[in-house]
C-alpha cells in the first residue's frame, strides 16, 4: 500500500495530501504569468485574462475561457479601451458555434471594453468581468455577452482599485474598493442593490488587505489598514482585535476567509499566520512561518467536521501549509500557480498541471495508514488475500469479526472509496466492502449502492473531456441538481441525460429539463431550416414528459424565428402557455382560439381585450362572431362595463330579442316617461322583429298602463306610476276610483276571478261592508264564497264573515265553519257530508272545552263514515 | 446568579432576588428619612431626600427589569413607595409610570443613536409610523377562487392598482361542507353557465376536480350526463394531459366519477324538500352551513324560572352539520319520521340520566360524571332540535303548506297538467310571494314538457298584470333555461321518463324507508335515480330515457399507472363522487346518503356541488331586477 500513501505529508496529527488532477491541456506560452486568473469553485471553469505590461494597441489583452482541465472553451482579445461594446461580433460567433454536444471547442472573443480589474465567476457559471470603470459585464461560459451592469456613479471618476467576487446565501456578490477608499458592495447581482459602506477612518488607497464576509445574514467587509483591522457592515465601521495576535506584527499583509465564512486567517509582516474563527472571538492557532514577503496567495485548507485548521500560503517558488502546530509542509513550486479554495482542499491550477491538495479524511487515514489495525484496513487485506485464494483471508475476518467491527470495516471501506480519485483504488475498496457485507446478515445495502452510483457519475465528470474535478464531498454539498445543471451550461446534454437516467432523476426533473435546455440552444442554429429544427425538436422531445415548449418557443422567437416559434408551440399541450407568446408575436386569432380551447376564462378575457384595443372594431366583432365562446364572455363583459357595445353586438347578431330585452332594462333607467316610452317603443318594434307576439303586446300594455297611471296622477293627484296594473287597480279601489278601475280592468282584460279578489280585498280593507255586500250580491261569484269568509276573517270581522258562510258550496262549508270559529256548524256540515276526513279536521280543532255531546257526535259520526 | 451593573441576574431571568435586595436597601434608607422628618424637615426637603438616596436605588436599570418583573415584586416595590408617601405627606410617581417615561427616553435615544447597536430594530417601526400618516391602512388583495386579470385591469384603469402591497390568489375551488359533501358556494353558477354560457365556474370545477385527484388519486372512470358535464370532463382530460408526469402517483380513493348537469332535472329543486335539513333550508334558508332561527322558541327554554326577563330579538344562528350527532342523525330523515326519532332520543338521554340512581360504587358515579359533559351536550341538542321541529311543524301542518304541497304531488304524478291551475290563479290573485308562483309554474312547465302556447302566455300575462311589468326579464331568463318554455313536440315525455325510472312510488313509507323517494314523500329526483341505476344495472338500460333528457351522456376512462389498480376486495363497496353542475338540495343530498347506507347498495357516494341551493334560492339566482334610476 506504499504508493498510496507516497504522497502524504503529515502535519501534526492530520495528513495532507496532494493529488493530480489533471495535466492542462492548455498551451500557454508564458504559463499563467500576468494573468488575471479566475477559476470557479465545485471544479468549475477557469478564466485567464492575459494582460501585457504596457496597453498598446498592438497587444491586446486576450481572455479565455477553460475548463478545469484546460481545454478551452472561449477566447477573445481585448480590442481598444473605448465603452462601446458591441455584441454582434460575439453574437455571430456563438451561432456559429457547434451547439452539438462534443468537447468544448475554441473560441476567440473580441474583448473591447476597457481595462478588467477582477474576473469572477456567479453560481450559474457565468463569468463576471469587472472593469476600472465601476462596469461589470456578464458572459456566459461560451462568452456570449449577456448583460452589464454598473458599481455606481461614483466609481466612473474614482475608477476600482480592487474588487473581489464573493458567494453568499443570496447568490453571488461583488464588492469593490475605490480610488476614493470606498467600499461599495451588491450581495446579488441578480437583484442589483448597491450598498456603499461607511468611509474607513484613515484610509488612504486600498487597504492593504481585505476580505468579504457573510455573517448573521449580513455581508460584511473585513479591512486591514497597516495594523489595524475594521469591519465594516451597512451602518458602520468597527476598529476590531484578533484576539492573541503576537505584538510584532506591524502590519497585516494578507487574509483569508475559509469558505463557509466560519475562520479567518491573517498574515502579517513578521511572518506570522494567525488563524481563528471569523468573528474574532476565538484565536485557533498563531504559527512563525519564518517568511517574512508578503504571500502571493493565501487560502483556507479545511475539510467540513475536520479539527485541524490549516492554511495554504503560496509566494512565487513555494507552498506552505500551516496548520496548529509549529511545523509546517512545504512544496516547491516550479511554476506560476493560483489556488483555488474549495470546500474541502485547496486545488492548485497551475501553467502545466491541476492539483488538488487536502488532508486526507480519517477513513482513508485509518485504511491506509501504514500498520494501520483499523477495522477497515484489515478487511482490505483479507480481501486482497482472498483474490489470492489465501486461507489467511479467513484469519483477517476472523480477527475483524471477533471485535465484531466488520459493519464498521465495511463502511470504512465505502466511505474511503468516496474520497479516492483513482478509479482503480475505488475499485479495490468498494470490492473489499462487497466481500465484507457477505458475511453479515443484514447490513443495510444504500450506503454501497449510492456509493457507487455516485462514484461511476463523478468519475464521468471529472473525465478530461468534461473536466469537472468535484469530490464526493463536493458533489453532496452541491446536489444532482445543480450538476445536471452545470452540464447543461457546458452543453453536454448526453452526459447530462446520461446521468438523470443513471441516477433515475425523476423525467420532469432530470431528463425533461435537459431536452428542453437542448431544444432552446437548438433553435439558436440560424442555419438550419425552420421545418428542420421543429421536426429534431419534437422527435427528441416527443415521448418527455412535462416539456415547456413554450420556454423553447419563446428562445426561438427572441432569436427572431416566429415560424419556428409557431410550430413549436403546436407541440405545447397547454393551451395556457401558448397564449402570452402568441399574443407577443401578434397571431392573436391563434391565440384566441388556443385560450378558448383552455377553458381558461380569464385567459380567453385577456386575448379579447387585447384584440379589442388591436383591431378595429369591425374586425374584432367578426373575429368574435366566429368564437361564440369569446362572444359570450365579451357579451357577459359589456353588460357590466360598456352598455352601448352590447347594443352593437346584439345589432350586429340580429338578436332582437335580446336588444328588446335591452331597451326593457334601459327603460328602467330613465327618469323622464317620455324617454322611457319611447325606450319601450323601441322594445315593442324589436320584440315585432322577434315574432315575439306576447312580449310585444305586453309591452304594448305596459305604456297604456303608463300613460293611463300618468293621466290618473295629473288629474288626481294619486302616486300609482309604477306600479303593477294589480297594485294600480287596487289603489284606485281603496281610494274610491270605482270608475276609473272598471275601465282599467275592461282595457285590459283582468279575468274576473283576479278582480272579484281585488275588488273584495280592497273592500275589506277599507271596511266597506256595505259595498261588499253590494258586490256578492251583484253577480254569481266566479271565486265562491269562501274567500269573502277568509277576507273578513282576516280583517276581525266575523259578524260580516257569518252573513257569507251560508252562500259557501257544500263541500267548503265545514272550512267555512271553522274559519269563523263555529265548531258547531263545522261539526254539523261535516256530519252532514259524511267525510272521514273533514270530521276528523273538526275534531282536531276541539278543545277540552268543548261540549262532551258533540264530541261524541262527531266521533260516531267518523265511525260510521270509516265503515262505509 | 451574577451581579452586573447592580443588577442582580439569576440564570433563571427572573428578579426577585433583584427586587428582594433593592427592597431591603430601600427599607434601610427609610430608617434615615423618618430620623429627618422627626427633626422637622419641610416635606419639599425629604421629598427632595427621597429622589436622591431611595428612588435611585429602587429606578436604577429599572427599563432592563421591571417590565418582567412579577406582579408580587411590583407590589413590594410599590409598598415602599407607599410608605415613603406615609411620610412625606406628598404624591410620588409610582414605579410603573417611571418605568414608562424611562422606557420612552431610552427608546427615543437609541433612535437618534445611528450606531446603537439596537438601532436597526426601531428603524422599521419609524418608517411604518411615517407612512400611517400619508395613509393610514395597507391594502392588500386576495383573489377567491382565482386571479382575474379584468379585475386587475380594472383597478389598473381607476388607477389604484399600485396602492395594493400584495395581489395574490387563495385558490379556493372546493370547500369541504361536511364529511361527504364538497361545495364551491358560488351562487351564480347555474345561471352563468345556462342562461350567460359563461364557462368560468365550470373551469373552475375542472380545476377544482384536478385538485381533488392531485389529492387522492387518478379516477379512472368519469360518467356524465348533459353539455356541462361534458365541458368538465373535457377540460379535465386535458388538464391531466397537460400535467402529464408531474403528477405524484397516489392509490385512487374514488373509483367513479359522475358529472350531472343541473338542467337535466330540473324538477327535483322546484319540488318542496320534505326532510328535516330540507326543510330548514326552505323555511329558513341555510347559509354557509348556519340557519338563522327566529329565537323565542329558544328563549323559552333557556330561561327556566328566570321569568321576567325580554326575550331576545336576534335570531338565533345555529350551525348545522354532522359534528352535532343527534343532528348528523336525523337531519335526512323525513320530516314525518322525526317527531318520532327525538321522543325516541329524548327517552334514551333521560334514562342516561335516570342512571345516577343506580350508580352504588365511587367508580360508577365517576363513570357517570366523566359522561356527563356528553349527556349534557346531547340534551341541549335534542332541545334545540325539539324547538326547531315544533317551528317547522306550525308551517307543515298550516293549510297552505298542504295545498301547495298538494299541487306539487299533481303535478309530479301527471295530473292535470295541460291545464291552467285554479291553485296557482288564486295564489296570484291573492299576490302570494312572486317565487312561489315561478316554483308552481316552473314545475308544471316541466312536468308536462312545456306549456301549451295560450297556457303559457295565460301564466305570464297573469303575473306581469300582478306583479309587474318589469318581471318581463325574469321570465325570458326563466325561459331561456327552460324551466319554462311552450310545447313544441305533440308528445309530453315526462309520462315517459317517470315511469321508466319510476319517479313516482305511491306507497312511499316515511318512518322506515326502503327508497329514495322518501324524500319528497313520493318523488324520487330524477338525478338521484340516475346515479342509482348507473350503479346497477347500468345506464345501457335506460338508454330511451337518457336520449330524452338533454345534452349527451358519456364515459370516460383515465389510464392509470400499472401498480395502482386498486384489488377489490369481497364486499368492499365503491366509491362514487357524483358532482351536481349547478347546484343541489338537501333532499338530494339526503337520497343519496340513504343509497350509501342502504346494505346491499355496494356504492359509497360523496357529493360535490357548484352550490347548495333549493327552489327559492335558484329561482331567485335566475332573477332579473332592473333597477329603478
Amino acid at each position: 500500500m506504499a504508493f498510496i500513501t507516497a504522497n502524504w505529508n503529515p502535519l501534526g496529527e492530520a495528513f495532507y495530501r496532494k493529488i493530480e488532477l489533471y495535466e492542462m491541456g492548455w498551451s500557454l506560452r508564458d504559463g499563467l504569468k500576468e494573468c488575471l486568473v479566475a477559476a470557479a469553485p465545485y471544479g468549475g471553469p477557469i478564466a485567464l485574462l492575459r494582460q501585457p505590461q504596457r496597453p498598446s494597441s498592438s497587444a491586446r489583452p486576450q481572455l479565455e475561457i477553460y475548463s478545469s482541465s484546460g481545454a478551452n472553451m472561449a477566447s477573445f482579445p481585448v480590442h481598444t479601451h473605448t465603452h462601446s461594446y458591441t455584441h454582434t461580433h460575439s453574437d455571430t460567433l456563438i451561432h456559429s458555434f457547434s451547439v452539438c454536444p462534443s468537447p468544448p471547442s475554441l473560441l476567440f472573443l473580441q474583448w473591447k471594453s476597457g481595462p478588467v480589474r477582477q474576473l469572477g465567476w456567479t453560481v450559474c457559471d457565468d463569468l463576471l468581468c469587472i472593469q476600472e470603470d465601476g462596469t461589470v459585464l456578464i458572459y456566459d461560459l461560451f462568452g456570449a455577452f449577456k448583460r452589464h451592469f454598473s458599481m455606481g456613479n461614483e466609481v466612473v471618476q474614482n475608477q476600482v482599485l480592487e474588487a473581489k467576487v464573493f458567494h453568499s446565501p443570496y447568490g453571488t456578490g461583488v464588492a469593490i474598493v475605490t480610488g476614493a477608499s470606498r467600499f461599495t458592495l451588491a450581495t446579488n447581482i441578480d437583484d442589483l442593490k448597491l450598498r456603499r459602506l461607511p468611509e474607513v477612518p484613515g484610509l488612504q488607497g486600498a487597504p492593504s488587505c481585505w476580505a468579504v464576509l457573510t455573517q448573521d445574514r449580513q455581508t460584511k467587509v473585513l479591512l486591514a489598514n497597516g495594523a489595524d483591522i475594521y469591519i465594516l457592515d451597512n451602518t458602520s465601521c468597527t476598529p476590531v482585535t484578533p484576539p492573541g495576535l503576537s505584538p510584532q506584527a506591524c502590519s497585516i499583509v494578507n487574509m483569508t476567509v475559509s469558505f463557509s465564512y466560519k475562520y479567518l486567517a491573517l498574515f502579517t509582516d513578521s511572518g506570522h499566520l494567525w488563524m481563528g474563527s471569523a468573528n474574532l472571538k476565538d484565536k485557533l492557532s498563531e504559527v512563525d512561518t519564518k517568511v517574512r514577503t508578503p504571500p502571493k496567495q493565501m487560502v483556507w485548507c479545511r475539510r467540513p467536521k475536520s479539527q485541524q485548521p490549516s492554511v495554504v500560503i503560496m509566494w512565487d517558488r513555494l507552498l506552505l501549509v500551516a496548520g496548529e502546530c509549529t511545523d509546517t509542509i512545504q512544496y516547491p513550486l516550479d511554476e506560476e500557480s493560483v489556488c483555488v479554495a474549495e470546500l474541502d482542499g485547496v486545488r492548485i491550477v497551475g501553467g502545466s498541471r491541476h492539483e488538488l491538495l487536502q488532508e486526507v479524511p480519517s477513513a482513508c487515514q485509518d485504511i491506509f495508514k501504514i500498520a494501520s489495525m483499523a477495522p477497515g484496513a484489515l478487511l482490505l487485506e483479507a480481501h486482497k488475500e482472498y483474490e489470492k485464494s489465501s486461507q489467511k483471508a479467513d484469519e483477517y475476518l476472523r480477527e475483524i469479526k471477533e471485535q465484531s467491527v466488520l459493519g464498521e470495516a465495511v463502511r470504512q471501506c465505502v466511505e474511503a472509496a468516496g474520497y479516492e480519485h483513482e478509479p482503480e483504488t475505488q475499485k479495490t475498496l468498494l470490492r473489499a466492502a462487497s466481500f465484507g457485507k457477505c458475511f453479515l446478515s443484514n447490513y443495510p445495502p444504500e450506503a454501497f449502492v449510492s456509493m457507487c452510483r455516485d462514484l461511476k457519475v463523478l468519475n464521468s465528470v471529472r473525465e478530461y473531456t468534461v473536466g469537472i474535478p468535484l469530490t464526493h464531498t463536493q458533489y453532496k454539498q452541491m446536489t444532482v441538481q445543480v450538476l445536471i445543471d452545470r452540464l447543461v451550461y457546458r452543453k453536454l446534454y448526453p452526459l447530462a441525460i446520461e446521468i438523470c437516467r443513471y441516477l433515475k432523476t425523476p423525467e420532469y426533473q432530470g431528463v425533461s429539463r435537459v431536452l428542453k435546455h437542448w431544444a432552446c440552444c437548438k433553435v439558436q442554429q440560424k442555419e438550419e431550416p425552420d421545418e428542420s429544427i421543429a421536426h429534431a425538436v419534437s422527435v427528441k422531445l416527443g415521448e418527455a414528459a412535462g416539456i415547456s415548449y413554450s420556454e423553447i418557443a419563446a428562445r426561438a422567437y427572441e432569436c427572431g424565428r416566429t415560424e419556428l416559434a409557431i410550430k413549436l408551440l403546436e407541440f405545447e399541450p397547454r393551451s395556457g402557455e401558448q397564449v402570452p407568446l402568441l399574443l407577443k408575436m401578434k397571431r392573436s386569432q391563434l391565440a384566441l382560439s388556443k385560450a378558448i380551447e383552455s377553458g381558461d376564462t380569464d385567459l380567453v378575457y385577456t386575448v379579447v381585450t387585447y384584440l379589442k384595443n388591436e383591431m378595429n372594431r369591425g374586425d374584432f366583432f367578426m373575429t368574435l362572431r366566429n368564437q361564440p365562446v369569446a362572444l359570450s364572455l365579451y357579451r357577459q363583459f359589456c353588460k357590466h362595463q360598456e352598455q352601448d357595445t352590447l347594443k352593437d353586438l346584439f345589432n350586429q347578431d340580429d338578436d332582437h330579442q335580446e336588444l328588446g330585452n335591452f331597451y326593457v332594462k334601459a327603460s328602467y333607467k330613465e327618469k323622464k316617461l317620455e324617454a322611457r316610452l319611447s325606450l319601450l317603443q323601441s322594445a315593442v318594434d324589436e320584440y315585432n322583429k322577434a315574432k315575439n307576439e306576447f312580449a310585444a303586446k305586453a309591452t304594448e300594455e305596459e305604456m297604456k298602463l303608463l300613460r293611463f297611471q300618468r293621466r290618473l296622477d295629473e288629474e288626481k293627484g294619486e302616486a300609482l306610476l309604477g306600479l303593477s296594473l294589480q297594485e294600480t287597480l287596487h289603489a284606485l279601489l281603496t281610494s274610491n276610483f270605482q270608475k276609473q278601475a272598471e275601465q282599467l280592468y275592461r282595457d285590459f282584460r283582468v279575468p274576473d276571478k283576479r278582480y272579484w279578489w281585488l275588488k273584495l280585498t280592497a273592500l275589506a280593507e277599507k271596511d266597506d261592508w256595505e259595498e261588499m255586500e253590494k258586490f256578492a250580491k251583484s253577480k254569481k261569484s266566479p271565486i265562491g264564497y269562501l274567500p269573502f269568509v277568509e277576507v273578513c276573517v282576516k280583517q276581525h270581522n266575523k259578524y260580516e264573515a257569518k252573513k257569507y258562510v251560508s252562500k259557501v258550496t257544500p263541500e267548503q262549508k265545514v272550512k267555512a265553519h271553522l274559519a269563523i270559529g263555529d265548531l258547531e256548524g263545522a261539526a254539523e256540515a261535516a256530519i252532514e257530508r259524511r267525510s272521514e276526513g273533514e270530521i276528523s279536521t273538526v275534531l282536531s280543532r276541539c278543545s277540552p272545552t268543548t261540549d262532551r255531546a258533540l264530541l261524541e257526535r262527531l266521533n260516531r259520526a267518523r265511525s260510521t263514515a270509516a265503515k262505509k | 446568579m451574577r451581579k452586573f451593573l447592580g443588577v442582580h441576574i439569576t440564570d433563571k431571568l427572573n428578579w426577585s432576588t433583584h427586587t428582594d435586595s433593592i427592597v431591603k436597601n430601600a427599607q434601610q434608607r427609610l430608617f434615615n428619612l423618618r430620623r429627618l422628618k422627626k427633626f422637622g424637615l419641610s416635606p419639599k426637603a425629604l421629598t427632595n431626600f427621597y429622589r436622591c438616596t431611595i428612588e435611585s436605588i429602587l429606578s436604577g436599570c429599572i427599563t432592563t427589569w421591571y417590565g418582567n418583573c412579577s406582579a408580587h415584586n411590583r407590589k413590594a416595590l410599590q409598598r415602599v413607595v407607599r410608605s415613603v408617601q406615609r411620610i412625606t405627606g406628598g404624591k410620588l410617581p409610582a414605579l410603573p409610570d417611571t418605568y414608562t417615561t424611562r422606557c420612552h427616553r431610552k427608546a427615543i435615544k437609541i433612535i437618534k443613536d445611528n450606531n446603537h447597536p439596537s438601532h436597526c430594530l426601531f428603524t422599521p417601526l419609524s418608517s411604518r409610523s411615517e407612512d400611517k400618516m400619508h395613509s393610514p391602512r395597507d391594502f392588500h388583495i386576495l383573489f377567491v377562487p382565482r386571479r382575474s386579470m379584468l379585475c386587475e385591469q380594472r383597478l389598473k384603469e381607476q388607477g389604484v392598482l399600485g396602492s395594493f402591497i400584495n395581489i395574490d390568489e387563495y385558490i379556493l375551488d372546493l370547500i369541504p361542507y361536511d364529511g361527504d359533501l364538497l361545495s364551491m358556494e358560488s351562487e351564480g353558477a347555474f345561471r352563468e353557465c345556462y342562461l350567460e354560457s359563461d364557462q368560468t365556474s365550470l373551469y373552475h370545477t375542472a380545476k377544482g376536480l384536478m385538485t381533488l385527484q392531485a389529492l387522492y388519486g387518478t379516477i379512472p372512470q368519469i360518467f356524465g350526463k348533459g353539455e356541462c358535464a361534458r365541458h368538465v370532463a373535457n377540460m379535465m382530460l386535458r388538464m391531466k394531459r397537460e400535467f402529464a408526469g408531474s403528477q405524484t402517483q397516489i392509490l385512487p380513493v374514488f373509483d367513479s366519477l359522475l358529472l350531472l348537469d343541473r338542467n337535466i332535472d330540473l324538477l327535483t329543486p322546484l319540488a318542496t324538500q320534505l326532510t328535516y335539513e330540507g326543510l330548514i333550508d326552505e323555511v329558513y334558508g341555510i347559509t354557509n352551513g348556519y340557519a338563522k332561527l327566529p329565537p323565542e322558541k329558544f328563549a323559552a327554554q333557556k330561561k327556566q324560572g328566570e321569568v321576567g326577563k325580554d326575550l331576545p330579538t336576534e335570531p338565533k344562528k345555529m350551525q348545522l352539520n354532522s359534528a352535532e350527532e343527534l343532528y348528523a342523525e336525523i337531519r335526512d330523515k323525513n320530516f314525518n319520521a322525526i317527531g318520532a326519532a327525538l321522543s325516541k332520543k329524548a327517552k334514551i338521554i333521560s334514562a342516561a340520566f335516570e342512571e345516577r340512581h343506580n350508580a352504588k360504587t365511587v367508580g360508577e358515579i365517576k363513570q357517570f360524571v366523566s359522561q356527563l359533559p356528553h349527556m349534557q351536550a346531547a340534551r341541549s341538542s335534542l332541545a334545540n332540535h325539539t324547538s326547531i321541529a315544533e317551528l317547522i311543524k306550525d308551517i307543515t301542518t298550516s293549510e297552505a303548506f298542504f295545498d301547495n304541497l298538494t299541487v306539487e304531488q299533481e303535478f309530479m304524478t301527471g295530473v292535470d297538467t295541460d291545464k291552467v291551475n285554479t291553485y296557482i290563479e288564486d295564489c296570484i290573485a291573492q299576490k302570494d310571494p312572486l317565487i312561489k308562483i315561478l316554483r308552481l309554474v316552473c314545475m308544471q312547465s316541466v312536468c308536462n314538457n312545456g306549456l301549451k302556447q295560450k297556457i303559457l302566455d295565460y301564466y305570464k300575462r297573469e303575473i306581469l298584470q300582478t306583479y309587474g311589468y318589469e318581471h318581463m326579464l325574469t321570465l325570458n331568463n326563466l325561459e331561456k333555461t327552460g324551466l319554462l318554455k311552450p310545447q313544441t313536440s305533440t308528445r309530453n315525455n315526462y309520462p315517459t321518463i317517470r315511469k321508466t325510472l319510476k319517479l313516482w312510488m305511491e306507497d312511499a313509507n316515511e318512518q322506515n324507508p326502503n327508497d329514495i323517494s322518501y324524500v319528497y314523500s313520493g318523488y324520487a329526483p330524477l338525478s338521484i335515480r340516475l346515479t342509482q341505476v348507473l350503479a346497477r344495472p347500468g345506464w345501457r338500460s335506460i338508454e330511451e330515457v337518457l336520449k330524452m333528457l338533454p345534452g349527451p351522456h358519456f364515459e370516460e376512462r383515465q389510464q392509470l399507472p400499472a401498480g395502482l389498480h386498486k384489488k377489490r376486495q369481497q364486499g368492499e363497496s365503491r366509491t362514487t363522487l357524483v358532482f351536481f353542475l349547478g347546484g343541489v338540495t338537501y333532499a338530494e343530498v339526503a337520497a343519496l346518503r340513504f343509497l350509501s347506507q342502504m346494505e346491499d347498495g355496494g356504492t359509497e357516494y360523496i357529493i360535490a356541488t357548484t352550490k347548495l341551493i333549493n327552489g327559492t334560492s335558484w329561482i331567485k339566482s335566475l332573477m332579473d331586477r332592473p333597477e329603478a334610476p
